[in-house]
């Protein structure tokens, strides 16, 4: 919990890791692949404060207690939700799996989410690790790599007649929420890799499912905001908006997150740090003291510290049922709607003229 | 990284034997774009290196901000580098060489095999990456609606006029051009007598009742693209310590 003024924030953190990218993990023959997987992981770190930067050695493998001190003791998180990522085509025991995550988080009782994955072209075999996973570690959620390389394959969309089984199957377990990252590779390869419209498909598709789009698209920020103006149920995850562009790019982080909060709105952006990416405790001691830097950005929606409490935590623990102590709640329906509900029932130009 | 070039001053006099110096090439690669961002390559800072033997090969090195950025637009420009190099007149031989990627085999080989992409890329791809190139332009001219709009909206232009403007009826500026030589590449309408407005699939002009829509796009095109090409700078910044070859910082927006 944070804070600041009076105001306090419940944090849930909706996106981080627990990895090991260390030379010991690499497999053999790939070994430029986990290496150029994690150096480019650290140059995202880059875009953070300078006295937030890590060593590559400490990047590749942080402890447990590293983990602990900077998520919690130090970065203010209440609940993480652990988002795991296999490439185990690169990573002998996978790159941050979700039973490895959840082998610490059984000694924090209370600390932590463990989201479990999929993977479409794993088959039936596949389907039964989710249910085992499901079952074994509690997962109301998944994190999915679209551009996962899978024996000689280079990716998936959501939309593929697999991915649907897969969805469906997911659902039955009880999964309510579908974090998705898009990747640089798919097949096929001249294609769109981080095209978001198969994500469009399942939302409208799944309506009890929630799609959290991780990174907010990135790099296409632009369909994915509206893309979500017309779903429901999907949802912009703040990784990599906050820790890449808020310290190293002030004027660009207050256009996007203008255009965030117009297009998909308060309710539906969820913080994540990205740990170990970026630490916590600069991301949210900034986002909180956060306004638009100018008058420039006047015709973009405001946030206010209500619409902060939900994007730093309030939104995220209703997706995943977490507890808010009642201080930390919010008195009624406090702040400003995105542009889906603006546009629903009114002429087009109003909406668009400014929410 | 800089290699020769850097030991010879920029424009010196061409090689012995009519072959043109490096800042002729440099020239030359000034117009290649990364598809995606909209941007130079030159500008972006992926030009690490530009060479040329008294006999008229040229030896140019390409460097991405990451070792796992995206395959498709990195052979587009290393395909382009090419075609771009070995048209200027007393080049013999090209070659364009991707470093650092996890593709650069498959990208160096197919692009100097003159192959094509589909090729490149052995059962990973079904087509070439003309179609990737036309969505990303149309993009760009979203981008660049709004950078020419912008300003006509803050020297007091009523938005509702903006539908009735043609392109020769805003002043000139250096976005205007672009954004005339994006429409142009594309096929569509880029005249004087074209409207400034149009739908960047269809060449239709946007009528009133859909142009706050449109100008809402535009600025989140904008942003998309300004937002992607400045995390794009901070990867390559700390991926490589020197800059690219006639690399430009960029302005955050005022």
């Amino acid at each position: 919990m944070y804070e600041k003024d009076g105001e306090k924030y419940f944090v849930v953190d909706s996106h981080m890791h627990y990895w090991n990218a260390a030379p010991d993990n690499w497999v053999p023959g790939a070994e430029h692949y986990a290496k150029g997987w994690i150096e480019c992981f650290h140059a995202y770190q880059g875009l953070g404060p300078p006295e937030t930067h890590w060593t590559i050695e400490h990047f590749q493998k942080y402890s447990e207690d590293d983990l602990m001190k900077d998520v919690f003791e130090d970065g203010y998180v209440d609940v993480a939700v652990f988002q795991p990522t296999y490439l185990k085509e690169w990573y002998k025991e996978g790159f941050n799996t979700t039973e490895r995550n959840a082998l610490m988080g059984e000694k924090h009782p209370g600390k932590f989410v463990y989201n479990t994955r999929f993977d479409p072209r794993d088959g039936d075999e596949g389907l039964k690790t989710l249910a085992a996973n499901v079952e074994r570690f509690g997962s109301k959620g998944v994190k999915l790599y679209t551009a996962e390389w899978n024996n000689g394959s280079r990716g998936y969309k959501l939309s593929d007649p697999a991915a649907y089984r897969y969805l469906e199957r997911a659902q039955e377990l009880g999964i309510k929420n579908i974090h998705v990252h898009k990747g640089p590779t798919i097949w096929p390869l001249d294609k769109d890799a981080f095209d978001v419209s198969d994500i469009d498909h399942c939302a409208t598709d799944f309506p009890e499912l929630n799609f959290i789009v991780e990174h907010v698209g990135l790099p296409r920020i632009e369909d994915f905001c509206f893309m979500a103006t017309q779903e429901p149920n999907v949802y912009a995850g703040l990784s990599v908006v906050i820790g890449g562009l808020m310290h190293a790019r002030p004027k660009f982080f207050a256009k996007v997150m203008g255009e965030l909060l117009f297009w998909v709105g308060e309710d539906k952006m969820t913080f994540g740090s990205d740990y170990g990416i970026w630490e916590p405790k600069w991301q949210i001691e900034g986002f909180v003291d956060w306004d638009y830097p100018s008058d420039e950005f006047s015709d973009y929606p405001r946030l206010d510290t209500a619409g902060k409490k939900k994007i730093l935590g309030l939104n995220a623990a209703k997706l995943y049922g977490i507890d808010v102590p009642a201080d930390y709640q919010l008195p009624a329906e406090a702040g400003e709607p995105g542009a889906h509900e603006v546009l629903a029932g009114q002429p087009e130009e109003h909406a668009a003229s400014g929410a | 990284m800089t290699g020769a070039l850097t030991a010879r001053p920029e424009g010196c006099e061409s090689p012995p034997g009519g072959a043109p110096g490096p800042a002729a090439l440099l020239q030359a690669l000034e117009t290649v774009r990364d598809p995606e961002l909209d941007e130079p390559v030159t500008a972006l800072g992926f030009v690490a290196g530009c060479d040329i033997t008294a006999a008229g090969h040229a030896l140019v090195r390409l460097r991405l901000p990451t070792y796992f950025c995206a395959p498709n637009f990195a052979y587009l420009m290393v395909a382009d580098a090419y075609d771009a190099v070995s048209a200027v007149p007393g080049v013999a031989q090209t070659r364009v060489v991707l470093e650092e990627h996890f593709a650069s085999d498959a990208i160096n080989g197919g692009v100097a095999a003159q192959a094509g992409f589909a090729r490149s890329f052995d059962g990973e791809a079904i087509g070439e990456l003309d179609g990737l190139r036309a969505d990303f332009l149309r993009k760009a001219v979203m981008a660049g609606t709004d950078q020419v709009c912008r300003p006509l909206l803050a020297s007091g232009t009523e938005p509702a006029a903006l539908a009735g403007l043609t392109l020769g009826q805003v002043p000139p500026s250096r976005p205007l051009d672009r954004l005339k030589q994006r429409r142009a590449e594309l096929g569509l309408p880029a005249g004087d007598d074209a409207p400034l407005l149009i739908d960047p699939q269809t060449g239709a002009p946007v009528t009133p009742d859909g142009l706050p829509l449109h100008l809402r796009k535009a600025r989140l095109t904008r942003t998309s693209l300004e937002a992607n090409g400045s995390i794009c700078r901070g990867m390559l910044h700390h991926r490589y310590d020197s800059p690219g070859l006639h690399q430009l910082n960029e302005e955050e927006p005022e």
